[in-house]
Protein backbone atom coordinates (compact mmCIF):
# COMPACT_ATOMS: atom_id res chain seq x y z
CA UNK A 1 0.00 0.00 0.00
CA UNK A 2 1.39 3.35 -1.02
CA UNK A 3 0.10 5.22 2.03
CA UNK A 4 1.93 2.90 4.42
CA UNK A 5 5.27 4.27 3.30
CA UNK A 6 4.27 7.87 3.83
CA UNK A 7 5.71 9.69 6.83
CA UNK A 8 3.34 11.19 9.41
CA UNK A 9 4.17 14.72 8.31
CA UNK A 10 3.22 13.88 4.75
CA UNK A 11 -0.07 12.45 5.99
CA UNK A 12 -0.82 15.75 7.67
CA UNK A 13 0.49 18.05 4.95
CA UNK A 14 -1.36 16.45 2.04
CA UNK A 15 -4.67 17.77 3.37
CA UNK A 16 -3.25 21.25 3.67
CA UNK A 17 -2.01 21.71 0.16
CA UNK A 18 -1.78 18.89 -2.36
CA UNK A 19 -5.19 17.36 -1.65
CA UNK A 20 -6.84 20.38 -0.10
CA UNK A 21 -10.50 19.35 0.34
CA UNK A 22 -11.95 22.63 -0.90
CA UNK A 23 -9.59 23.97 -3.54
CA UNK A 24 -8.42 20.71 -5.07
CA UNK A 25 -11.09 18.07 -4.37
CA UNK A 26 -14.05 20.50 -4.29
CA UNK A 27 -15.77 18.59 -1.48
CA UNK A 28 -18.11 19.83 1.23
CA UNK A 29 -19.19 22.86 -0.75
CA UNK A 30 -22.47 23.59 1.00
CA UNK A 31 -21.12 24.90 4.32
CA UNK A 32 -18.15 26.46 2.54
CA UNK A 33 -20.39 28.76 0.54
CA UNK A 34 -23.16 29.25 3.04
CA UNK A 35 -21.37 30.41 6.18
CA UNK A 36 -18.31 32.11 4.73
CA UNK A 37 -19.88 35.59 4.69
CA UNK A 38 -17.71 36.71 7.61
CA UNK A 39 -14.29 35.49 8.68
CA UNK A 40 -15.48 34.62 12.19
CA UNK A 41 -18.37 32.43 11.01
CA UNK A 42 -16.09 30.71 8.55
CA UNK A 43 -13.50 29.99 11.23
CA UNK A 44 -16.08 28.62 13.67
CA UNK A 45 -17.62 26.41 11.04
CA UNK A 46 -14.18 25.16 10.00
CA UNK A 47 -13.22 24.29 13.58
CA UNK A 48 -16.51 22.48 14.18
CA UNK A 49 -15.94 20.43 11.02
CA UNK A 50 -12.33 19.75 12.04
CA UNK A 51 -13.48 18.34 15.38
CA UNK A 52 -16.14 16.11 13.81
CA UNK A 53 -13.73 14.95 11.14
CA UNK A 54 -10.99 13.94 13.59
CA UNK A 55 -13.35 12.25 16.03
CA UNK A 56 -15.29 10.32 13.39
CA UNK A 57 -12.05 9.25 11.70
CA UNK A 58 -10.75 7.90 15.02
CA UNK A 59 -13.97 6.02 15.85
CA UNK A 60 -14.48 4.64 12.34
CA UNK A 61 -10.89 3.51 12.19
CA UNK A 62 -10.96 1.79 15.59
CA UNK A 63 -14.21 0.00 14.72
CA UNK A 64 -13.19 -0.85 11.18
CA UNK A 65 -12.91 -4.60 11.73
CA UNK A 66 -16.33 -4.82 13.47
CA UNK A 67 -18.49 -2.93 10.96
CA UNK A 68 -20.15 -5.24 8.41
CA UNK A 69 -19.47 -4.13 4.85
CA UNK A 70 -23.15 -3.98 3.85
CA UNK A 71 -24.19 -1.38 6.39
CA UNK A 72 -20.94 0.57 6.62
CA UNK A 73 -22.22 3.82 5.12
CA UNK A 74 -25.21 3.91 7.47
CA UNK A 75 -22.90 3.18 10.41
CA UNK A 76 -20.51 5.96 9.44
CA UNK A 77 -23.37 8.41 9.13
CA UNK A 78 -24.66 7.51 12.59
CA UNK A 79 -21.17 7.96 14.09
CA UNK A 80 -20.83 11.32 12.38
CA UNK A 81 -24.33 12.39 13.46
CA UNK A 82 -23.45 11.64 17.09
CA UNK A 83 -20.43 13.95 17.05
CA UNK A 84 -22.33 16.63 15.16
CA UNK A 85 -24.99 16.61 17.90
CA UNK A 86 -22.20 17.09 20.45
CA UNK A 87 -20.81 20.06 18.50
CA UNK A 88 -24.29 21.48 18.01
CA UNK A 89 -24.99 21.55 21.75
CA UNK A 90 -21.45 22.74 22.57
CA UNK A 91 -21.70 25.78 20.28
CA UNK A 92 -25.13 26.57 21.67
CA UNK A 93 -23.60 26.59 25.18
CA UNK A 94 -20.50 28.61 24.26
CA UNK A 95 -22.01 31.37 22.17
CA UNK A 96 -25.66 31.80 21.35
CA UNK A 97 -24.91 34.55 18.80
CA UNK A 98 -22.63 32.27 16.86
CA UNK A 99 -25.20 29.50 17.04
CA UNK A 100 -27.82 31.79 15.54
CA UNK A 101 -25.46 32.99 12.80
CA UNK A 102 -24.54 29.47 11.73
CA UNK A 103 -28.11 28.24 12.01
CA UNK A 104 -28.97 24.86 10.57
CA UNK A 105 -25.56 24.55 8.97
CA UNK A 106 -24.03 23.04 12.10
CA UNK A 107 -26.48 20.16 11.86
CA UNK A 108 -25.75 19.93 8.18
CA UNK A 109 -22.12 18.96 8.91
CA UNK A 110 -23.60 15.43 8.98
CA UNK A 111 -24.04 15.41 5.23
CA UNK A 112 -20.72 17.08 4.47
CA UNK A 113 -19.35 14.76 1.80
CA UNK A 114 -15.81 15.49 2.98
CA UNK A 115 -16.31 13.69 6.31
CA UNK A 116 -18.07 10.66 4.87
CA UNK A 117 -15.52 10.60 2.08
CA UNK A 118 -12.59 10.46 4.52
CA UNK A 119 -14.31 7.79 6.61
CA UNK A 120 -14.90 5.64 3.56
CA UNK A 121 -11.68 6.28 1.67
CA UNK A 122 -9.17 6.51 4.49
CA UNK A 123 -10.29 5.70 8.03
CA UNK A 124 -11.87 2.38 7.07
CA UNK A 125 -8.54 1.12 5.77
CA UNK A 126 -5.90 2.66 8.03
CA UNK A 127 -4.72 2.58 11.65
CA UNK A 128 -6.19 4.85 14.31
CA UNK A 129 -3.15 7.13 14.61
CA UNK A 130 -2.85 7.55 10.85
CA UNK A 131 -6.59 8.26 10.50
CA UNK A 132 -6.44 10.87 13.25
CA UNK A 133 -3.54 12.57 11.47
CA UNK A 134 -5.40 12.41 8.17
CA UNK A 135 -8.47 13.96 9.77
CA UNK A 136 -6.35 16.65 11.37
CA UNK A 137 -4.67 17.49 8.08
CA UNK A 138 -7.84 17.51 5.99
CA UNK A 139 -9.67 19.44 8.69
CA UNK A 140 -6.94 22.06 8.88
CA UNK A 141 -6.98 22.35 5.10
CA UNK A 142 -10.74 22.89 5.33
CA UNK A 143 -10.34 25.57 8.02
CA UNK A 144 -7.70 27.41 5.99
CA UNK A 145 -9.84 27.31 2.84
CA UNK A 146 -12.94 28.50 4.69
CA UNK A 147 -10.95 31.31 6.27
CA UNK A 148 -9.56 32.38 2.88
CA UNK A 149 -13.10 32.65 1.53
CA UNK A 150 -14.58 34.26 4.62
CA UNK A 151 -11.83 36.85 4.89
CA UNK A 152 -12.10 37.89 1.25
CA UNK A 153 -15.88 38.12 1.45
CA UNK A 154 -15.86 40.10 4.68
CA UNK A 155 -13.14 42.53 3.57
CA UNK A 156 -14.80 43.25 0.24
CA UNK A 157 -18.41 42.98 1.36
CA UNK A 158 -18.33 44.95 4.61
CA UNK A 159 -14.85 46.50 4.62
CA UNK A 160 -13.85 44.80 7.87
CA UNK A 161 -12.08 41.75 9.23
CA UNK A 162 -13.33 39.99 12.38
CA UNK A 163 -15.65 42.97 12.81
CA UNK A 164 -12.77 45.50 12.85
CA UNK A 165 -13.26 48.28 10.30
CA UNK A 166 -10.32 48.31 7.88
CA UNK A 167 -11.03 51.15 5.49
CA UNK A 168 -11.97 54.80 5.61
CA UNK A 169 -15.68 55.63 5.70
CA UNK A 170 -15.57 56.52 2.01
CA UNK A 171 -15.12 52.83 1.13
CA UNK A 172 -18.10 51.60 -0.81
CA UNK A 173 -19.04 48.07 0.31
CA UNK A 174 -19.42 45.46 -2.40
CA UNK A 175 -22.73 44.24 -1.09
CA UNK A 176 -22.86 41.41 -3.60
CA UNK A 177 -19.94 39.69 -1.85
CA UNK A 178 -21.92 39.06 1.34
CA UNK A 179 -24.93 37.84 -0.62
CA UNK A 180 -25.16 34.20 -1.75
CA UNK A 181 -23.83 34.96 -5.22
CA UNK A 182 -20.67 36.44 -3.71
CA UNK A 183 -19.84 33.02 -2.28
CA UNK A 184 -19.92 31.46 -5.72
CA UNK A 185 -17.83 34.26 -7.22
CA UNK A 186 -15.19 34.21 -4.48
CA UNK A 187 -14.75 30.45 -4.64
CA UNK A 188 -14.56 30.65 -8.44
CA UNK A 189 -11.86 33.30 -8.05
CA UNK A 190 -9.78 31.14 -5.70
CA UNK A 191 -10.14 28.15 -8.01
CA UNK A 192 -8.99 30.28 -10.94
CA UNK A 193 -5.92 31.31 -8.97
CA UNK A 194 -5.13 27.69 -8.09
CA UNK A 195 -5.64 26.53 -11.68
CA UNK A 196 -3.37 29.28 -12.91
CA UNK A 197 -0.64 28.34 -10.43
CA UNK A 198 -0.94 24.68 -11.38
CA UNK A 199 -0.76 25.52 -15.07
CA UNK A 200 2.26 27.75 -14.63
CA UNK A 201 4.04 24.98 -12.74
CA UNK A 202 3.20 22.46 -15.46
CA UNK A 203 4.53 24.85 -18.12
CA UNK A 204 7.78 25.30 -16.23
CA UNK A 205 8.26 21.58 -15.83
CA UNK A 206 7.56 21.09 -19.53
CA UNK A 207 10.17 23.66 -20.43
CA UNK A 208 12.67 22.14 -18.01
CA UNK A 209 12.29 18.66 -19.46
CA UNK A 210 12.48 20.11 -22.97
CA UNK A 211 15.73 21.91 -22.15
CA UNK A 212 17.06 18.77 -20.52
CA UNK A 213 16.24 16.59 -23.51
CA UNK A 214 17.92 19.12 -25.85
CA UNK A 215 21.05 19.03 -23.74
CA UNK A 216 21.09 15.25 -23.87
CA UNK A 217 20.73 15.31 -27.63
CA UNK B 1 -45.17 31.35 10.89
CA UNK B 2 -47.81 28.67 10.57
CA UNK B 3 -50.40 31.05 9.09
CA UNK B 4 -48.49 31.48 5.80
CA UNK B 5 -50.61 30.58 2.80
CA UNK B 6 -49.70 27.44 0.87
CA UNK B 7 -49.00 29.43 -2.28
CA UNK B 8 -46.56 31.69 -0.42
CA UNK B 9 -44.73 28.70 0.97
CA UNK B 10 -44.40 27.16 -2.47
CA UNK B 11 -43.12 30.34 -4.14
CA UNK B 12 -40.75 31.01 -1.25
CA UNK B 13 -39.24 27.53 -1.30
CA UNK B 14 -38.90 27.29 -5.07
CA UNK B 15 -37.94 30.79 -6.22
CA UNK B 16 -37.27 33.40 -3.54
CA UNK B 17 -35.26 31.20 -1.19
CA UNK B 18 -34.19 28.67 -3.75
CA UNK B 19 -32.48 25.83 -1.90
CA UNK B 20 -29.50 25.69 -4.22
CA UNK B 21 -28.92 29.31 -5.14
CA UNK B 22 -29.88 31.09 -1.92
CA UNK B 23 -29.32 28.51 0.83
CA UNK B 24 -26.42 26.61 -0.81
CA UNK B 25 -27.97 23.24 -0.15
CA UNK B 26 -27.29 20.36 -2.49
CA UNK B 27 -24.30 22.02 -4.14
CA UNK B 28 -22.52 18.69 -4.69
CA UNK B 29 -25.11 17.18 -7.05
CA UNK B 30 -25.67 20.67 -8.46
CA UNK B 31 -22.06 20.79 -9.64
CA UNK B 32 -21.70 17.04 -10.18
CA UNK B 33 -24.66 16.06 -12.33
CA UNK B 34 -25.43 19.30 -14.13
CA UNK B 35 -23.29 18.57 -17.16
CA UNK B 36 -26.14 17.02 -19.19
CA UNK B 37 -29.72 18.23 -19.42
CA UNK B 38 -31.26 14.75 -19.38
CA UNK B 39 -29.54 13.45 -16.26
CA UNK B 40 -30.15 16.78 -14.54
CA UNK B 41 -33.92 16.58 -14.95
CA UNK B 42 -33.99 12.94 -13.81
CA UNK B 43 -31.93 13.75 -10.75
CA UNK B 44 -34.31 16.61 -10.00
CA UNK B 45 -37.28 14.25 -10.15
CA UNK B 46 -35.65 11.69 -7.86
CA UNK B 47 -34.65 14.34 -5.31
CA UNK B 48 -38.15 15.85 -5.30
CA UNK B 49 -39.63 12.45 -4.60
CA UNK B 50 -37.25 11.64 -1.74
CA UNK B 51 -37.82 15.13 -0.34
CA UNK B 52 -41.56 14.53 -0.26
CA UNK B 53 -41.27 11.15 1.46
CA UNK B 54 -38.64 12.22 3.99
CA UNK B 55 -40.53 15.43 4.75
CA UNK B 56 -43.59 13.39 5.70
CA UNK B 57 -41.44 11.03 7.81
CA UNK B 58 -39.66 13.93 9.48
CA UNK B 59 -43.01 15.42 10.46
CA UNK B 60 -43.97 12.18 12.18
CA UNK B 61 -40.60 11.82 13.91
CA UNK B 62 -40.68 15.36 15.21
CA UNK B 63 -44.10 14.73 16.77
CA UNK B 64 -42.80 11.50 18.32
CA UNK B 65 -39.63 13.13 19.68
CA UNK B 66 -41.62 15.94 21.24
CA UNK B 67 -43.91 13.33 22.81
CA UNK B 68 -41.06 11.38 24.40
CA UNK B 69 -39.09 14.56 25.18
CA UNK B 70 -35.84 13.66 23.42
CA UNK B 71 -34.95 16.55 21.09
CA UNK B 72 -31.25 15.65 21.07
CA UNK B 73 -32.07 12.57 19.00
CA UNK B 74 -33.46 14.72 16.19
CA UNK B 75 -30.41 14.78 13.96
CA UNK B 76 -29.58 11.10 14.31
CA UNK B 77 -33.12 9.93 13.67
CA UNK B 78 -33.60 12.29 10.71
CA UNK B 79 -30.50 11.08 8.96
CA UNK B 80 -31.31 7.46 9.71
CA UNK B 81 -34.80 7.91 8.26
CA UNK B 82 -33.50 9.65 5.16
CA UNK B 83 -30.94 6.90 4.55
CA UNK B 84 -33.54 4.18 4.91
CA UNK B 85 -36.08 6.11 2.81
CA UNK B 86 -33.58 6.30 0.00
CA UNK B 87 -32.91 2.59 0.37
CA UNK B 88 -36.64 1.84 0.36
CA UNK B 89 -37.30 4.04 -2.66
CA UNK B 90 -34.47 2.30 -4.45
CA UNK B 91 -35.90 -1.16 -3.81
CA UNK B 92 -39.42 -0.01 -4.67
CA UNK B 93 -38.41 1.52 -8.00
CA UNK B 94 -36.33 -1.54 -8.82
CA UNK B 95 -39.34 -3.76 -8.32
CA UNK B 96 -41.97 -1.56 -9.95
CA UNK B 97 -40.10 -0.08 -12.87
CA UNK B 98 -36.72 -1.55 -13.82
CA UNK B 99 -36.43 0.92 -16.71
CA UNK B 100 -36.62 3.92 -14.40
CA UNK B 101 -34.21 2.24 -12.00
CA UNK B 102 -31.62 1.84 -14.71
CA UNK B 103 -32.12 5.43 -15.84
CA UNK B 104 -31.53 6.83 -12.34
CA UNK B 105 -28.56 4.56 -11.79
CA UNK B 106 -26.09 5.71 -9.17
CA UNK B 107 -27.97 8.92 -8.40
CA UNK B 108 -30.35 7.24 -5.99
CA UNK B 109 -27.86 6.22 -3.28
CA UNK B 110 -26.11 9.58 -3.64
CA UNK B 111 -29.27 11.35 -2.55
CA UNK B 112 -28.60 10.26 1.05
CA UNK B 113 -25.76 12.73 1.37
CA UNK B 114 -27.66 15.50 -0.38
CA UNK B 115 -27.80 18.29 2.19
CA UNK B 116 -30.94 19.73 0.61
CA UNK B 117 -32.98 16.84 1.99
CA UNK B 118 -31.71 17.00 5.56
CA UNK B 119 -31.91 20.79 5.32
CA UNK B 120 -35.55 20.57 4.31
CA UNK B 121 -36.36 18.32 7.26
CA UNK B 122 -34.59 20.69 9.68
CA UNK B 123 -36.10 23.87 8.27
CA UNK B 124 -39.65 22.59 8.34
CA UNK B 125 -39.36 21.63 12.02
CA UNK B 126 -37.72 24.98 12.83
CA UNK B 127 -40.56 26.80 11.12
CA UNK B 128 -43.19 24.66 12.81
CA UNK B 129 -45.16 23.90 9.68
CA UNK B 130 -48.34 21.84 9.77
CA UNK B 131 -48.64 18.57 7.86
CA UNK B 132 -50.09 20.07 4.67
CA UNK B 133 -47.63 22.96 4.79
CA UNK B 134 -44.77 20.46 5.06
CA UNK B 135 -45.89 18.69 1.90
CA UNK B 136 -46.19 21.94 -0.04
CA UNK B 137 -42.81 23.08 1.30
CA UNK B 138 -41.19 19.83 0.14
CA UNK B 139 -42.80 20.12 -3.30
CA UNK B 140 -41.65 23.74 -3.63
CA UNK B 141 -38.10 22.91 -2.57
CA UNK B 142 -38.00 20.01 -5.01
CA UNK B 143 -39.30 22.17 -7.84
CA UNK B 144 -36.70 24.83 -7.04
CA UNK B 145 -33.91 22.27 -6.94
CA UNK B 146 -34.98 20.80 -10.29
CA UNK B 147 -35.29 24.26 -11.83
CA UNK B 148 -31.79 25.28 -10.73
CA UNK B 149 -30.30 21.98 -11.91
CA UNK B 150 -31.99 22.15 -15.32
CA UNK B 151 -31.07 25.81 -15.90
CA UNK B 152 -27.47 25.07 -14.98
CA UNK B 153 -27.32 22.01 -17.24
CA UNK B 154 -28.70 24.00 -20.16
CA UNK B 155 -26.09 26.71 -19.68
CA UNK B 156 -23.25 24.21 -19.35
CA UNK B 157 -24.30 22.34 -22.49
CA UNK B 158 -24.16 25.60 -24.44
CA UNK B 159 -20.84 26.58 -22.91
CA UNK B 160 -19.20 23.37 -24.04
CA UNK B 161 -19.23 24.80 -27.55
CA UNK B 162 -17.70 28.10 -26.49
CA UNK B 163 -14.00 28.78 -26.41
CA UNK B 164 -12.86 29.72 -22.92
CA UNK B 165 -9.37 30.20 -21.47
CA UNK B 166 -7.89 26.96 -20.13
CA UNK B 167 -7.77 28.15 -16.52
CA UNK B 168 -11.52 28.69 -16.34
CA UNK B 169 -12.44 25.19 -17.50
CA UNK B 170 -14.29 22.87 -15.13
CA UNK B 171 -15.45 23.78 -11.66
CA UNK B 172 -14.36 27.42 -11.77
CA UNK B 173 -16.59 28.05 -14.77
CA UNK B 174 -19.48 26.17 -13.18
CA UNK B 175 -19.16 28.29 -10.03
CA UNK B 176 -19.16 31.54 -11.96
CA UNK B 177 -22.31 30.42 -13.79
CA UNK B 178 -23.90 29.52 -10.48
CA UNK B 179 -23.02 32.97 -9.15
CA UNK B 180 -24.72 34.65 -12.10
CA UNK B 181 -27.78 32.41 -11.71
CA UNK B 182 -27.87 33.31 -8.04
CA UNK B 183 -27.84 37.03 -8.87
CA UNK B 184 -30.71 36.43 -11.29
CA UNK B 185 -32.74 34.61 -8.66
CA UNK B 186 -32.32 37.55 -6.30
CA UNK B 187 -34.69 39.32 -8.68
CA UNK B 188 -37.47 37.16 -7.25
CA UNK B 189 -36.98 38.74 -3.82
CA UNK B 190 -40.21 40.02 -2.31
CA UNK B 191 -42.34 37.96 -4.68
CA UNK B 192 -43.69 35.62 -2.02
CA UNK B 193 -44.28 38.43 0.46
Amino acid sequence: MATATKSSTDEFMKGLWKENPVFVQVLGMCPVLAVSNTALNALAMGLATLFVLVMSNIVVSSLRSFIPKEVRIATYILIIATFVTVVDYAIQAISLDLYKALGAFISLIVVNCLILGRAEAFASKNTVARSALDGLGMGTGFVVALFCLGAVREIMGSGSLFGVQLFHDAFQDWVVMVLPSGGFFTLAGWLLLFNWLKQRKAHREDRATLALSKEVV
Amino acid sequence: MPEESLWTIFINASLVNNFVLAYFLGICPFLGVSAKLETASRMGGAVTFVMLVSSICAFGIQALLVAIDAPYLKLISFIAVIASTVQLVEMFIKKMSPALFRALGIFLPLITTNCAILGLALFQTNKGYSFVQCIVYALGAGAGFTLALVLMAGLREKLELAEVPDVTKGTAMALMLAGLLSVTFMGFGGLGG
